[in-house]
């Protein structure tokens, strides 16, 4: 987060243990998203993308935690969400990110679909290492 | 814990002066309920435990937990039980048997070997306060859990909107167990009202992610191994639009924006076969 500016509020960490946690998660990315003024279709995305990646670190990275804040870059302001775990990590990145590709029972699509719903994405990972994944969505 | 010198006495002073007590206790706790429950049920209620926590005393022992309180504790359980239906908080449930000792306090500090007595009287009572407090909340984790059952029931409705169309409104978050619950009421609706449409609204639903869009997938596929048309509604534009970035496909599935124009294509699809069927071809 060191080329992002925290900007009114501080993070706020919400631990991700059950998917009642993951509803939790994606309200507060709601209320941010809100409160900073993002259209209704990025508020959308935005909590759409919060909600596949909150399920990821639940499901696959076997829990961990969001750590959500307003942000703000060169005069503009976003919701900056970070999705982390200590999973068992990610071995081949590029094939986690192909459309239709899973591990698990899904559809495939959560994490290239999360990627392509918002400005920013950054996915950092490695086998052993568990899971970050950080997104921005800026308000136009 | 054997019965000493200290609760001997404690006894013989319970048993001695249970009236004034009661009395006192009653008191107590009837300053602390702010009317919520009137002075004869207090004192009823109080009076039952302190005549069973004698009863106990008298069969020796101060050990809280043993099976000579068992009838203290079923009092206590039902006192507790009471308290959190009614909505007092655990607290002021624990208050209710923590304010004896108060009561006690004076009595005991007139004697002379009082301080052990009320040190024994007081263990036993905060133990006795802290299962008020875990019964207390045992019953509103059961009050909650029930009302999360109830409102997966309430929160899904199937609907007859015509003859031969179900209408399934869904209102909040679509996980696995509401799904379940959907899918099952929407196809047995389908069988009961011999219905050949059925329209899934997600107009309520505030997100749509891959979750939710397989479980509505599913619940289409099964509708339509039944032989039922389904129709999916409500698809707002900023949901369209996050589900075409998601890259769902929907397939041949029929979805539009609005409920009215779902029932619409139903009605005009149910009527076009009952044409054909005053032609006689079907």
């Amino acid at each position: 987060m060191k080329e992002y500016d925290v900007a009114a509020d501080a993070v706020e960490t919400i631990p991700i243990t059950t998917s009642g946690d993951v509803v939790k998660a994606r309200q507060a990315v709601r209320t941010l998203a809100q409160r900073t003024g993002l259209s209704l279709v990025n508020q959308t995305k935005l909590v759409t993308a919060a909600s596949e990646l909150g399920r990821n670190t639940l499901m696959y990275g076997g829990g961990g935690r969001a750590r959500i804040a307003v942000v703000t870059q060169g005069g503009r302001t976003g919701v900056w969400a970070r999705f982390e775990d200590e999973g068992p990590g990610i071995p081949d990145l590029d094939l986690a990110l192909t459309d239709g590709w899973t591990s698990g029972s899904g559809m495939g699509l959560g994490l290239s679909g999360a990627r392509r719903l918002v400005d920013d994405f950054e996915l950092e990972s490695a086998p052993g290492k568990g899971t970050t994944v950080s997104v921005v969505k800026w308000a136009r | 814990m054997t019965q000493g010198e200290g609760s001997a006495e404690l006894l013989d002073l319970m048993e001695s002066r249970r009236d004034e007590f009661v009395q006192g206790w009653v008191r107590s706790v009837s300053g602390t309920l702010r009317g919520r429950l009137s002075a004869a049920e207090v004192a009823q209620e109080l009076g039952e435990i302190y005549n069973a926590l004698l009863g106990a005393l008298k069969q020796g022992g101060l050990a809280g937990r043993g099976d000579h309180f068992s009838e203290v504790r079923s009092l206590l359980i039902e006192l507790s039980r009471n308290r959190a239906r009614q909505g007092f908080t655990p607290t002021e449930t624990a208050l209710c048997v923590f304010s004896l000792k108060q009561v006690l306090e004076e009595a005991l500090v007139a004697s002379p070997d009082g301080a052990r007595s009320y040190l024994q009287l007081a263990r036993l009572l905060d133990d006795l306060g802290l299962f008020t407090v875990e019964e207390h909340a045992k019953t509103r984790e059961e009050i909650i859990s029930s009302q999360a059952e109830q409102l997966l029931e309430l929160s899904t409705p199937v609907v007859k909107l015509w003859d031969g169309i179900l209408g399934v409104p869904l209102v909040g978050t679509l996980d696995s167990a509401r799904t379940q619950v959907v899918m099952e009421k929407l196809l047995q609706g389908l069988l009961d009202s011999n219905s050949t449409h059925a329209i899934i609204d997600i107009t309520g639903v505030p997100a749509v992610d891959t979750q939710v869009a397989q479980h509505l997938l599913k619940t289409v596929v099964a509708a339509r191994m039944m032989g039922a048309q389904c129709i999916i509604s409500g698809i707002r534009p900023q949901i369209a639009q996050t589900i075409v970035a998601l890259g769902i496909e929907f397939g041949d599935i029929a979805t539009k924006a609005t409920l009215a124009a779902a029932l619409h294509d139903a009605l005009a699809e149910i009527d076009e076969a009952s044409s054909l069927r005053k032609e006689g071809l079907l």
